[in-house]
């Protein structure tokens, strides 16, 4: 009998290319569904061609634009590609505002693209998780390239690492003193910088800068020194140089057994991030159902034990119930 | 709703302007309400072809599609959308509008299927309560 039949329907519908099964687990996995989850189990073994690419930096450097130029410079060579582009979720109302499909101009009903927006929804349990799954499903698909455009700040971008086999970072010339100060979270996470608007005075400064900068790095050891491309997203300009650069940091992955190296730690990562999540859900649990715990909690009050002591005893509960 | 999730997952609502007109002040005003009102918007802008909504709504999996006009076609382009959502099995997505719309063009559209449709003077609790009561409510 071939594997087919025990499919459940919903992977079944991605493998065949429905866009509105594929959407609507999207969602499901955003929304931390668990009824997903046997999809996903059931895809995994349908996935591991397609590459993920990162495009991250700062607000308004022009991440959109340079993902519409690859866009459309990748549909030109024929690759099928799943854009992922996340935005911030208000901390207020939960809200956000999408607005990355603004910059995108395409083809009519071509079925070579998959572009989907996302909040970042807080980051409850990770950003870098739902991101992954979403690539996940959009490889099943059997899309070759997954470019995810972060949100443009701080943590997550730094997150893109744990998803992404190549990070591009993207800077503007104007950024100038300003570079320095990202070196800790940004300038560590590239494989490329792209120093985008290009027809910009400085782009040049900036693109000497950076890679001043990455020579300081030792070379020795194998170790990747990230080349840096100046980039006019609008124009647009140096587009298919910044893929080749992409390009030669995803070759040098492949010499060495590097890329083997470098899933075996994410693949270590998510199995982590999903054993934790498990406890979560059990802590959650225990914490709202537990009679013995509204003692507990009485007993810390009084004085009588101290909250260290009584994190013990929790723990020994969920782990005597896992 | 999902289990293991504290709260409903917020709605999603696709804003965009069908057609050639270039004034989405409008579009922006309500894509922040809603935004405010905790749904997440995906604002697809001007300029958008009918075909290319319907895409955007099946990409990102909305619950609401909310269409801005003020060109005078909306009775060429709203049914256009409304026909495609059909032919896409995607009919279950409500549609709602605003722009400037006369009574008679809007009771027709209301019967072609449009859920509810807006005019200069609405204020922006009503749109947003609107939406919230017409939005799909997710299996």
């Amino acid at each position: 009998m071939s594997r087919a039949p025990s499919l459940p329907p919903a992977a079944r519908a991605v493998l065949d290319h429905d866009r509105r099964s594929l959407a609507r687990l999207i969602s499901q996995v955003e929304n931390r569904d668990r009824r997903v989850e046997p999809v996903l189990r059931a895809l995994y073994p349908h996935t591991g061609h397609a590459r993920v690419i990162g495009i991250a930096g700062p607000l308004g450097v022009g991440k959109s634009s340079l993902v519409n130029a690859l866009l459309r410079h990748l549909r030109g060579m024929g690759q099928k590609v799943g854009v992922i582009a996340i935005d911030p979720s208000s901390p207020f109302s939960g809200g956000s505002v999408l607005g990355d499909r603004i910059r995108i101009d395409r083809e009519a009903g071509d079925d070579g693209v998959f572009f989907r927006s996302m909040a970042s929804r807080g980051y409850a349990g990770g950003i870098a998780s739902a991101t992954r799954e979403v690539a996940r499903l959009l490889d099943a698909y059997g899309m070759d390239l997954v470019l995810v455009e972060t949100v443009g700040s701080g943590q997550v971008d730094v997150e893109i690492r744990r998803v992404a086999s190549t990070s591009v970072v993207v800077l503007v010339p104007h950024l100038g003193d300003e570079v320095q100060s990202l070196k800790a979270g940004l300038f560590e996470i590239a494989d490329v910088f792209c120093v985008n608007k290009s027809d910009l005075p400085g782009a040049d400064g900036a693109a000497r800068y950076l890679a001043d900068m990455a020579s300081l790095s030792p070379e020795e050891g194998g170790r990747w020194r990230p080349p840096v491309v100046t980039t006019s997203a609008i124009g647009p300009q140096g587009i298919p140089e910044l893929w080749e650069a992409v390009l030669s940091h995803e070759r040098f992955l492949d010499s060495d057994g590097r890329r083997a190296d470098g899933e075996r730690d994410r693949v270590r990562a998510e199995i982590g991030d999903l054993v934790r999540e498990r406890f979560d859900r059990r802590l959650e649990a225990t914490l709202a159902e537990d009679p013995k715990l509204r003692a507990l909690v009485d007993e810390v009050l009084r004085r009588r034990i101290d909250p260290h002591a009584a994190a013990d005893r929790v723990f020994t509960e969920i782990a005597r119930r896992a | 709703m999902p289990r293991g999730s504290p709260k409903a997952p917020p709605i999603r609502v696709l804003i965009a302007k069908p057609g050639l007109d270039g004034h989405d002040r409008g579009a922006k005003v309500v894509a922040r309400a809603l935004r405010d009102a905790g749904m997440e918007v995906i604002y697809a802008g001007l300029r958008q072809t009918p075909e290319a909504i319907v895409e955007s709504a099946i990409e990102e999996d909305v619950d609401l599609i909310g269409l801005s006009i003020l060109s005078g076609a909306h009775m060429v382009l709203f049914p256009r959308v409304l026909k495609l959502l059909k032919q896409r099995e995607a009919a279950d997505v409500p549609v709602f509008a605003g722009g400037i719309i006369p009574d008679e063009d809007a009771k027709r559209l209301r019967r072609a299927g449009v859920k509810a449709i807006f005019g200069p003077g609405a204020s922006l609790t009503e749109i947003v309560e609107t939406a919230r009561s017409i939005a799909r409510h997710r299996a």
